[in-house]
């Protein structure tokens, strides 16, 4: 049933994009994450940072047109804006860590509904590889998750506590899936918008914890995308 | 004064077996491919790596550690494109990992270029990546003490460089070169260009030659991303 209604990964990425405003300092996490940039909306104009030294970076090069020493942090070729600059790593993860960016959006295997997040492994098999995760989920003014509301064999993401290995402590404010919009406030999951099609009985018993109420909760609308 | 060597051979010429080297680049972008190369020629042994990654492909780290140069890596994402190269290795257990989180690894190289031996930062605290270190709160709020990253040796990639050692970079190649050419005991520069001192404007230096111990002028630099694509090998 949830597998008909629920949002793609583009409608996520735009549901979280219009939360974005205008000149916020954005850095959105490696692979799904980097979907929102293609989402903002009319008239706004985020200035996008990646860990390996740009702001204000623009859409990926026509094919052919790569400059491999100008990528993101996914290893990706980029291209600039006007008003882009260079930085060196140290700088970087001060812009990170010392509080300058507005919004870091980051996917993720858990979140708990204390904010604690889990998205760098999921066991102890194979090479461990952490990047820039453990850095980015502390210092931006909201740190959001973007993700489906269950795994792929329908577990909750959204749970009482992480049982995978921890990337941040109480560190998500906010969190965007394919089914609805719920905050992290005072330890606890607080729905802000769900999905008109799905019903509160409904969305609580694929979330693993309580999903509390704050005032109205709106409608999760999106366009097709 | 002049730093130029002739050679990148000259280059990493002293890079003995053992040595705890400070390789530049985030991926292929400002990695100094050449002089790694010059390094697999010599092929010292039982080298400590520092690096964001862990090599990519059958060049560049890649294919310093097939040569079995590597004991140890010290970096933030040992995966890449091809990462077969360290992770055979690694799952065999024949290379040793420090997993370092990006941030922090930055901030560990700063920090011993610097003379600071240790700072406090909130990444990774609650996690397993800060298992056994201390625990300070500041403001109400939990850090991670981090201690300094030195190395005996860096080699880095710069775009224009000067008798002087004064390095300019390229586009996004910049990363984590200006910190590691602070953080080594010897640090060498492959440039594309070698230029008078006075060629570079000194508003326009980003690493100054005080860091540097040697500028190599490789003219038309191979671009690592660039060459994993077209399948290259080395040697």
């Amino acid at each position: 049933m949830i597998n008909d209604i629920k949002l793609t990964n583009a409608q996520i990425a735009w549901r979280a994009a219009q939360d974005i405003e205008d000149g916020a300092y954005v850095n959105l996490g490696i692979g799904f994450p980097e979907m929102v940039a293609q989402y903002q909306p009319e008239g706004r104009e985020a200035i996008f940072h990646t860990e390996n030294g740009v702001l204000g970076f623009g859409q990926a090069p026509a094919e052919g047109d790569e400059d491999w020493d100008l990528i993101n942090a996914g290893k990706k070729a980029i291209t600039l804006k006007p008003g882009a600059a260079f930085f060196h790593h140290a700088d970087s993860f001060a812009m990170v860590r010392g509080g300058h960016l507005d919004v870091a959006i980051l996917g993720a295997y858990q979140i708990a509904q204390n904010g604690d997040l889990a998205n760098w492994r999921v066991g102890n098999k194979g090479v461990p590889a952490v990047g820039g995760a453990m850095d980015l989920v502390h210092g931006a003014g909201r740190v959001a998750v973007i993700t489906d509301h269950v795994t792929k064999d329908g577990k909750p993401k959204l749970v009482a506590e992480c049982t995978f290995p921890l990337t941040g402590v109480g560190c998500v404010t906010r969190v965007y899936t394919s089914l609805a919009v719920v905050d992290i406030q005072d330890g606890h999951f607080v729905l802000r918008e769900k999905l008109p099609q799905i019903s509160l009985e409904d969305l609580q018993a694929v979330t693993g914890a309580e999903l509390k109420l704050d005032g109205p909760v709106a409608d999760l609308i999106v366009p097709e995308l | 004064m002049d730093k130029t060597i002739a050679t990148v051979a000259d280059a990493v010429a002293d890079i003995h077996d053992g040595a705890t080297v400070m390789i530049g680049g985030f991926g292929g972008s400002g990695a100094p491919i050449e002089l790694i190369h010059a390094l697999i020629d010599k092929g010292p042994k039982n080298l400590t790596v520092i690096n964001n990654n862990a090599g990519n492909g059958k060049i560049g780290i890649g294919a310093m550690i097939d040569a079995g140069m590597v004991a140890k890596m010290v970096c933030s994402f040992p995966r890449s494109s091809d990462p077969r190269a360290f992770t055979e290795r690694y799952l065999d257990g024949k290379i040793e990992l420090e997993l370092v989180p990006q941030g922090t690894l930055a901030e560990r190289i700063r920090a011993g270029g610097a003379g600071i031996p240790a700072f406090y930062t909130p990444t990774s605290f609650g996690t397993e990546l800060a298992e056994g270190k201390p625990i300070e709160v500041f403001e109400g709020r939990s850090y991670v003490q981090e201690r300094w990253l030195k190395a005996d040796f860096a080699i880095v990639k710069g775009e224009l460089g000067d008798p002087m050692g004064n390095l300019t970079y390229r586009l996004a190649g910049r990363n984590f070169n200006p910190l590691m050419c602070m953080a080594a005991k010897r640090t060498i520069a492959q440039v594309s260009k070698i230029v008078q001192p006075g060629g570079i404007d000194p508003e326009q230096v980003i690493t100054p030659g005080i860091f540097v111990d040697g500028v190599v002028q490789v003219a038309n630099p191979q671009q690592e991303e660039a060459l994993i694509r077209a399948g290259a090998t080395y040697p």
